[in-house]
């Protein structure tokens, strides 16, 4: 048995990883965090109002809206401060908040959303080289971190699960194999 | 609870095995009322200890120290010895080609299990005994985009769709009893009621690290002969008590020179009292351990009743 911490912890420290989620552990602390995330979606920790806007629009040009809600209506943003507050070390937390300040730095909230895109797209590109040849040990891209943290707060969310991908509470059957046809969503919940 | 024979006792911390040292036989137990703390003496003519691996050993340690220092069922010195786990978070996975077209519907209830094999049937390896595996397949979900490029609308809508197959296991190993694997009553450390803790010290040795290229090395064997791309093995560490099965410290066996308990899970320095948790294994083979703790637990309740019935307890 582990505890929330510990479950948070163990998926946020695969930094660069594949995180895996399957744990029943793991599921309560993400429920937890996504309650909490709207709870208090003010300050968190020493994330500011203006830090979590920059978040959610970061996390929205990562996952934007298409059919389905983007990462911002699913409050990302407050999760990623949250997850950062709560479970990043006093290293990885300088490397995020250093991120946040290049993303300041470059203008990014005042910048058109094609802009943003387009900052993003570069980051994302400089990161996957660091991040495919960076020596053991050496730290992560900060981007790496915006990015997982995006994904894992979006769909894991009660819309990335509903809405992005598809939910039954109660599926009442297993089914090993059964027919699969392109654009069909993943099952939300599964390892 | 049909009988209305059976009071359950809620809050009660035990502290002791009562001991008789006159007609040599346990007389009952003391507890500590958790909430109240108030002590309260049950008397008992026999006792099952059944406190999980670690616990039932603590008491054992702190019971009828005036006769034993060691504990009750110290005698051997074999009580607190031997402490065991199953060493784990070795295996491989890979990726299967195909399959595209399919999917699964519902949660998957179980993955797939492999028995112990090495060692086994003429098989002789550089170490004793061997492991399981547990494993299971499935497509990858969103996860798998943190190191993907791209970000933006098409990669968000790509990430919330099934991706590859994969499959993968991970060995669970036998772990070999060791006696300088042991537990002891911490002579400083103590709990918010004042008892004093366990003071733990245990490492796995040569054996199981041996053991570890094998459970990495055997399944990518196993998924390259099945046709599994970008098979990769990993062994993610271990340290005791990671695999939450803790076993030994109470170990039973044929000479109570060498164990704390006989066959019947009876403690040889008081035969009416059994213990029947993990703390009774003398070896951990390599599955999951509950069903076998709870068929030795049914099965000491059998004989005890039998012996009460006979008067020979």
């Amino acid at each position: 048995m582990i505890n929330r911490r510990e479950a948070i912890k163990q998926v946020t420290a695969m930094l660069g990883g594949v995180v895996f989620v399957g744990s029943g552990d793991l599921l309560t602390a993400i429920e937890h965090a996504h309650a909490r995330v709207t709870a208090a979606r003010k300050q968190i920790g020493s994330f500011t109002a203006q830090d979590v806007a920059l978040l959610d629009e970061v996390a929205d040009t990562i996952l934007p809206e298409t059919k389905t809600p983007g990462a911002k209506a699913a409050h990302t943003g407050a999760f990623m401060a949250l997850m950062v507050t709560d479970t990043y070390d006093d290293k990885q937390q300088a490397i995020f908040r250093d991120g946040v300040k290049k993303l300041n730095d470059a203008s990014f909230m005042t910048a058109t959303p094609a802009q943003r895109l387009a900052q993003l797209e570069q980051l994302d590109r400089e990161q996957k080289a660091y991040m495919d040849t960076r020596p053991d040990g050496a730290p992560p891209h900060f981007f790496r971190l915006m990015k997982e943290l995006a994904l894992f707060g979006y769909f894991t969310s009660e819309i990335g699960c509903t809405q992005a991908m598809r939910y039954r509470e109660t599926p009442g059957r297993f089914d090993p194999c059964v027919p699969y046809t392109p654009g069909e969503t993943t099952w939300a919940g599964h390892a | 609870m049909a009988t209305g024979r059976l009071t359950l006792r809620p809050f009660a911390i035990v502290t002791e095995v009562l001991y008789d040292r006159n007609k040599k036989r346990a007389t009952g137990v003391r507890v500590l009322d958790a909430v109240t703390e108030q002590t309260t003496d049950y008397s008992a003519r026999i006792i099952f200890l059944c406190a999980s691996t670690l616990n039932s050993t603590w008491l054992l340690l702190r019971s009828a120290t005036n006769v034993w220092p060691g504990g009750l069922g110290s005698s051997s010195d074999a009580l607190g010895r031997n402490l065991m786990d199953h060493h784990f978070r070795a295996g491989a996975s890979g990726r299967i080609e195909g399959l595209d077209d399919k999917y699964y519907y519902g949660r998957r209830p179980t993955g797939f299990y492999i028995p112990r094999y090495r060692n086994l049937f003429g098989d002789k390896r550089e170490y004793l005994r061997g492991f399981g595996y547990q494993g299971g397949a499935s497509r990858s979900g969103w996860s798998r985009a943190v190191a993907e490029l791209g970000v933006g609308a098409a990669f968000k809508d790509a990430a919330a769709q099934p991706g590859s197959w994969s499959i993968g296991g991970t060995a669970f190993g036998e772990m070999l009893p060791n006696p300088a694997n042991r537990v002891t009553i911490d002579p400083t450390k103590r709990d918010k009621w004042g008892l004093p803790v366990l003071a733990i010290d245990c490492a796995t040795g040569e054996n199981e690290r041996l053991m570890r290229k094998d459970m990495m090395n055997d399944m990518a064997e196993m998924l390259e002969a099945s046709g599994v791309k970008d098979v990769r093995t990993y062994d993610n560490g271990y340290w005791p008590g990671m695999g939450i099965h803790e076993m030994g410290t109470a170990r039973m066996g044929r000479d109570p020179k060498t164990s704390v308990l006989n066959s019947h899970n009876q403690v040889w320095d008081a035969p009416n009292v059994f213990v029947t948790d993990g703390s009774c294994m003398a070896s951990t083979a390599c599955p999951n351990p509950s069903l076998t703790y709870m068929a030795l637990t049914a099965r000491a309740a059998d004989f005890a009743v039998s012996e009460l019935k006979r008067n020979n307890l």
